[in-house]
């Protein structure tokens, strides 16, 4: 489904990634673990096209297109979906407004008939309740005056019924507590399926106690220098990040499937 | 992506979808100022000799005043000889007594902007009272209006069949001195609306008006009078659109409210005349003095306005709250695009007791426009328990354009209350990254955050003006990206 090569992206003439290989199949849940500065938020934001990230070398084919070809919105009806670290508030904008627009938009690049109110509401509710999630959310303006909880619960939300191919889930645990954590956990993984991958990126192991991964890998000076198991989560949180500087550990459990750290 | 500068070029680039010009005959007298040409537009309305000593006095004020500079606008001089001061459509001379009077040409125009004045109207129940130039064409529902003894009609006929309402309330609420542009429109005023409320009515629908510009060169002059008596209710729509010219055409209107006792007058503008070409080349000089009178106990005035045209807006729709526990509001939505600029706000006078004020202006500026907002709030010593809230936010999309904030808050009263919130955002690029990820295009995600933007002051306008209004926004939006 996504196949990364030899990416090279750099912010404002800083090279950030540098050269990081990364091969999803549909139903796979990938972890990318790493300090701060190793350039995890840059991945996710790079596949989603964000101006400002500029990509200088490698490609990305995402369901045989190439991805870095198409704009922010196109990736997006393509099935790309990003659920931001902050998501940002729209003052004034419905959120159920907005989501519909969303699904409109998407559903319209698709050559899908487009929902109308009645239609998407019943959509909703089914996602909520699937989810857990009161209708609260529904009423507000898109994010605004939430709780950091409520911001990734919508996230989740938004996720659900936009029903994406591809979801990275960016720093999704910071700012939350265990509960807001379990919710949110919960939420995605009703929403793991056969047909979608999902990249999540992290730098604490507690959420992958919740979101349980079918890989691990680790992002440190903007490339993957290990890939393992769930267990390489755990690993990673008894020693923390500083062995990898000192090169103290070799990959745990690599396989050959997927590209590994280059020595 | 386009990068910021290409998607704002195209923006630049939105073309006026209401630029056309219907050839009507016009009967206009040749350019010029002088008080013989005041007499000739009095005794081409027939106005009765009070009327006419009045425009004169006004005439010899005008001339001893000087044109204000202090707004924050750059304005070509105005040559105010080289304009005519009176136009009316040649059909005039027999005047159409209905809409199947009126001259089909005059229809289609109408039909071209969307103005709902048969079928449309009545579905929307709106009663509409059309000024093409000068004189008022097509005045519906008049009956039902009568029956409720609402009185809505044009200026002129008002003069003719209501003179004693007319001399009683005519520049009660901005004398004839107030400002440059208001003695000028004193003087040399065309047509507009009359309306009143008697006492204890609640208007049985909005009342509507569509002004339009047409004739080359001919300034309009409107002049709107609108009374409430005590404990009747009103709420007044106006909008416009003009056609596509090269010569600026001034615009210099008077509109005066008064409210009595416990009476509530709701008054919603879209203003939409030609804003100029994107190198800020024609377009309408609108300058505009509005102001309401709470001159009654418990009395209520909201102005709502939308102002997306004109090159030039000077524009302060204002509120004396004489009477105690009166309310004034104001609610604004001004944007700026190419290189229109704008000078709006509103003032607030507390006189009574216990009287309270809320200001909400929301400008927006794209392109090279400049928007600035001027307020003041003024609490006088007898207005004990005043109170004032404002809100002032200014959104800019580009790096061409500016935003101006001009507060002043005077108070002579230690019992009041006043609140003065500002905000100056770019649009945000985080804001418009996040409607992307989404799959919403770059048009739909700013006109949306816009519309959000906005929010406070369209849920103050009636339903069938808020869709108007945010329709009016998105195009002249498109392509605007920040």
């Amino acid at each position: 489904m996504l196949k990364i090569t030899n990416l090279h992206a750099s912010v404002a003439g800083n090279e950030i990634l540098k050269g990081l290989n990364l091969e999803l199949k549909a139903g796979e849940v990938h972890a990318i673990m790493g300090p701060n500065g190793a350039g995890k938020s840059t991945l996710g934001n790079v596949l989603a096209g964000r101006e400002g990230y500029e990509v200088t070398q490698g490609e990305i084919i995402f369901n045989g297109k190439n991805l870095l070809e198409l704009e922010p919105e196109e990736r997006a009806c393509e099935g790309v979906f990003l659920a931001f670290q902050y998501p940002v508030e729209i003052p004034g904008v419905n959120n159920t407004y907005f989501l519909r627009a969303a699904l409109n938009a998407q559903r319209k690049y698709r050559g899908e008939e487009i929902l109308d109110s009645v239609a998407f509401l019943r959509l909703v509710r089914e996602k909520l309740k699937v989810l857990h999630i009161g209708d609260e959310l529904l009423h507000r303006a898109v994010n605004e005056g939430f709780s950091g909880g409520e911001k990734k619960r919508n996230e989740i939300f938004q996720m659900a019924v936009l029903e994406p191919a591809l979801a990275i889930l960016d720093e999704t645990d910071s700012g939350l507590d265990i509960d807001a954590l379990k919710t949110v956990a919960e939420g995605v993984n009703r929403l793991r399926s056969k047909d979608r991958g999902m990249i999540v990126v992290t730098h604490y192991q507690r959420l992958l106690d919740y979101i349980v991964p079918d890989k691990v890998h680790v992002l440190a000076d903007g490339k993957l220098v290990a890939t393992g198991g769930a267990e390489l989560a755990l690993k990673l949180e008894e020693q923390g990040y500083a062995w990898l500087e000192d090169g103290g550990i070799t990959p745990l459990d690599s396989q050959p499937a997927v590209p590994t750290a280059r020595p | 992506m386009s990068g910021e500068t290409s998607t704002i070029d195209k923006m630049v680039e939105q073309k006026y979808q209401h630029g056309f010009v219907t050839d009507i005959e016009s009967d206009t007298i040749p350019p010029g100022l002088s008080a013989d040409v005041i007499r000739a537009i009095s005794a081409r309305k027939s106005e009765p000799q009070w009327l006419l000593e009045w425009r004169l006095k006004a005439y010899d004020h005008w001339l001893g005043m000087e044109q204000p500079d202090w707004a924050h606008l750059n304005i070509e001089a105005i040559d105010f000889q080289a304009i005519s001061y009176f136009s009316a459509p040649k059909s005039d001379k027999d005047r159409p007594q209905s809409l199947d009077d009126v001259d089909p040409k005059l229809l289609e125009t109408y039909d071209k902007l969307g103005v709902p004045l048969h079928e449309r109207a009545r579905l929307a129940g709106v009663a509409v009272d059309a000024v093409f130039d000068s004189v008022s064409v097509g005045t519906t529902f008049k009956a039902e209006l009568r029956k409720a003894g609402v009185i809505f009609c044009s200026f002129s006929e008002a003069v003719q069949d209501h003179p004693e309402l007319v001399q009683k309330y005519l520049g009660s609420v901005v004398p004839q001195r107030d400002n440059y542009f208001a003695a000028l429109n004193c003087a040399v005023f065309t047509d507009g609306s009359f309306v009143f409320i008697p006492k204890g009515v609640r208007c049985p629908m909005e009342l509507s008006t569509y002004f339009r510009i047409n004739a080359a060169e001919t300034g309009q002059f409107e002049r709107t009078l609108i009374v409430a008596e005590e404990g009747s209710h009103v709420s007044y729509l106006e909008g416009c659109t003009a056609p596509m010219r090269d010569e600026n055409q001034l615009h210099a209107a008077v509109v005066e409210l008064v409210a009595l006792e416990d009476a509530n007058i709701k008054y919603s503008t879209v203003q939409n005349w030609y804003p100029g070409d994107e190198n800020g080349k024609g377009g309408i000089y609108n300058f505009v003095t509005k102001r309401g009178d709470c001159r009654g106990a418990r009395s209520r005035i909201s102005w709502t306005q939308v102002e997306t045209g004109s090159a030039i807006t000077w524009k302060y729709p204002s509120c004396i709250l004489r009477g105690d526990d009166s309310v004034g509001e104001f609610y604004s939505v001004a944007l700026t695009n190419n290189y229109q600029q704008a000078d709006t706000g509103t003032k607030m006078i507390h006189i009574g007791r216990n009287t309270r004020s809320k200001i909400i202006s929301k400008g927006i500026s794209a392109g090279h426009g400049q928007n600035a907002y001027r307020g003041l709030v003024r609490i006088t010593p007898r207005a004990s328990n005043a109170r004032n809230y404002t809100q002032c936010d200014s959104m800019l999309i580009g790096k061409k354009c500016g935003a101006h904030t001009f507060p002043y808050i005077e108070v002579r009263n230690p019992t009041a209350k006043v609140e003065h919130e500002a905000t100056t955002s770019r649009i945000g690029e985080d804001q418009l990254f996040y409607c992307l990820q989404r799959g919403i295009s770059e048009e739909d995600a700013v006109s949306m955050i816009v519309d959000g933007f906005c929010k406070q002051v369209f849920r103050e306008l009636p339903m069938e003006f808020a869709v108007e209004a945010k329709a009016l926004l998105e195009v002249s939006l498109e392509g605007a990206v920040g």
